[in-house]
């Protein structure tokens, strides 16, 4: 069998290796970035983060802190690869994705590096699969500079209060048009489609406003067709902060609670649409 | 020839649609052949279904209340009928609830088996839904070519692990690969495994226990004297066995497999009253 012809633990060639107790604490995580075939892979001490990126204009980052892996090892500072997400994400299923209460696919993970397959290892009720899927080399990422200190507006909502609003957006819209403001209308969504504009907007005092921190006020429009793949995040997760810096680069963070109650994070960047002149504002 | 049956008991009922359902999804067209005590479903290989053939057998005693048959003669006491089974099986959706459902066997513009499901009503006068499934009647001539395929004289045979993982495991698998390599040995061994420019993966079975087949033909003389740990191999359409594991609804008490190396993989899954096998041939 091939478990037992695995080496010992303390002499193990790994650049990168973990186990996970339920494999659907990863899947779930991984769908909610699955909009291109292929991610990249960041793994550091810290956890494994997930990249997939579409048009260059838009980026999902799932961060899987090393605390929800049982075991959690990187040999190196970083270990990057990229991978055929659709590939992974079938085999981390392959057991099915609706486990049977009481049962899960526990999982060891391992990348021998550079070159080499990522091992996977699933195991469910004594039956036991082996899947090497072949990496590739790594993409160039996006840098979206989107850090914490050049936040201009920040509101953290409920998720269930984006999820209604997300659900009920006019697809025929090119544009999601987000107006964020220390004054009314304080935070609201517009659309621009075939039956005309809608306006949705949420009252600084709504009970599904966590926080509200905005300095300026701030318009902008993302395509609806690059902000639509976000949705499957939005519906794991519990809160969702939505942040615009200066050149009004949006992120959304979403927290996402898995069944075990621990806390993980997937993160949406998107560029604004160039198109958007004063005049239309 | 003359067929008439019926069924009263809804459980009957339900079970003998289960296996029409089954029968529907793994055979666009099929014969069916009757005989006196015996119901069977045939698909013979033929080149355009992928060479794979099933045998599916039922008691019609375990289903039906009455059940008539004369054949084209008496010492040919048999009726062959080819039919498309999903009619049957869209015949048979309408009788989910019913009193009763009768079958038989008429010949008014062309040969048909009429379906007429008798549906419970709050008045007196009955409601009765009359399916006609357009059938072929299959000349003697040609009986022979559904003769019952022999059990071949395979490499290993094995018990199958619980079919509903394996069913999930195979449509991941067919996702990524257009076959499959089953392979078992007789230590209860049996691997599945895809190898892609991607990926390549194996799932591991163990414990699954091999059956004694009596040594009342010859037909396990080549798995007599195999090394029990070497494993026999068969390379498959992984569509073809997806189709079976997600078609099957026969919930078999017993379901094992035999393969003959890089030849055939014979399925049989065995319900107490029913049978069915399912030959896939091995790909080159």
């Amino acid at each position: 069998m091939p478990l037992s012809a695995q080496p010992a633990s303390s002499a193990e060639p790994y650049v990168l290796a973990a186990s996970l107790d339920n494999a659907r604490h990863l899947s779930s995580l991984l769908r909610a970035v699955h909009f291109q075939d292929h991610a990249t892979c960041f793994a550091t001490a810290n956890g494994l983060r997930v990249t997939v990126e579409d048009a260059k204009c838009i980026q999902a980052n799932a961060f899987i802190q090393a605390e929800i892996f049982q075991e959690y090892t990187v040999q190196e500072e970083s270990v990057t690869f990229r991978i055929n997400l659709s590939v992974l994400l079938d085999c981390l299923t392959i057991f099915g994705t609706s486990s049977l209460p009481g049962t899960s696919t526990a999982l060891r993970m391992c990348y021998r590096g550079y070159g080499y397959p990522l091992m996977l290892l699933l195991e469910e009720g004594g039956v036991v699969t082996v899947c090497k899927i072949n990496t590739q080399e790594p993409d160039e990422l996006l840098d979206f500079d989107f850090c914490s200190t050049k936040v201009v507006n920040k509101i953290i909502l409920q998720s269930e209060g984006l999820r209604e609003a997300f659900a009920e957006l006019d697809m025929t819209s090119e544009v999601l048009q987000i107006t964020m403001s220390p004054d009314k209308p304080y935070f609201r969504l517009s659309t621009f489609g075939n039956a005309g504009s809608a306006h949705l907007d949420y009252p600084r005092d709504s009970d599904l406003m966590e926080a509200f921190h905005c300095n300026q006020t701030q318009t902008n429009r993302y395509k609806i067709s690059l902000l639509k793949p976000s949705t499957k995040a939005l519906a794991l997760s519990c809160k969702v902060s939505i942040r615009t810096d200066a050149q009004g680069f949006l992120s959304l963070q979403y927290m996402i609670r898995n069944e075990d109650g621990q806390i993980c994070f997937v993160e949406y960047y998107c560029c604004p649409d160039e198109d958007i002149t004063e005049a239309e504002l | 020839m003359r067929f008439r049956a019926k069924i009263v008991d809804l459980a009957c009922l339900n079970h003998f649609s289960r296996v029409i359902n089954t029968i529907a999804k793994l055979a666009k067209t099929c014969t069916l052949r009757l005989t006196v005590s015996k119901l069977y479903f045939i698909l013979s290989d033929k080149v355009a279904n992928g060479g794979v053939s099933m045998w599916c057998e039922l008691c019609q005693g375990n289903f039906f209340d009455e059940f008539q048959m004369e054949g084209v003669a008496a010492e040919h006491n048999e009726i062959y009928l080819e039919l498309v089974p999903d009619n049957l099986s869209r015949a048979l959706r309408t009788a989910q609830s019913a009193k009763a459902v009768k079958i038989k066997l008429t010949n008014k513009h062309c040969p048909c088996l009429r379906v007429a499901v008798e549906l419970p009503s709050l008045s007196s006068s009955s409601r009765i839904v009359t399916h006609d499934i357009p059938v072929g009647i299959i000349p003697r001539r040609l009986w022979n070519d559904f003769r019952e395929p022999s059990v071949p004289d395979f490499d290993v045979s094995i018990y199958l692990p619980v079919l509903k993982t394996m069913k999930s495991i195979v449509e991941r698998m067919k996702n990524l690969s257009n076959s499959i390599v089953i392979e078992a040995n007789l230590s209860g061994e049996m691997n599945l495994k895809i190898e892609t420019d991607l990926v390549s993966i194996t799932t591991h079975f163990k414990d699954l226990g091999n059956p004694a087949w009596a040594s009342e033909d010859g037909c396990q003389s080549s798995a007599q004297n195999r090394d029990l740990e070497s494993m026999a191999e068969a390379r498959i359409d992984i569509k073809k066995l997806q189709q079976l594991l997600a078609g099957q609804q026969v919930n078999p008490t017993k379901a094992l497999c035999n393969i003959v190396s890089k030849r055939i993989v014979h399925f049989i899954l065995l319900h107490e009253d029913v049978s069915l096998q399912y030959y896939i041939p091995a790909l080159a």
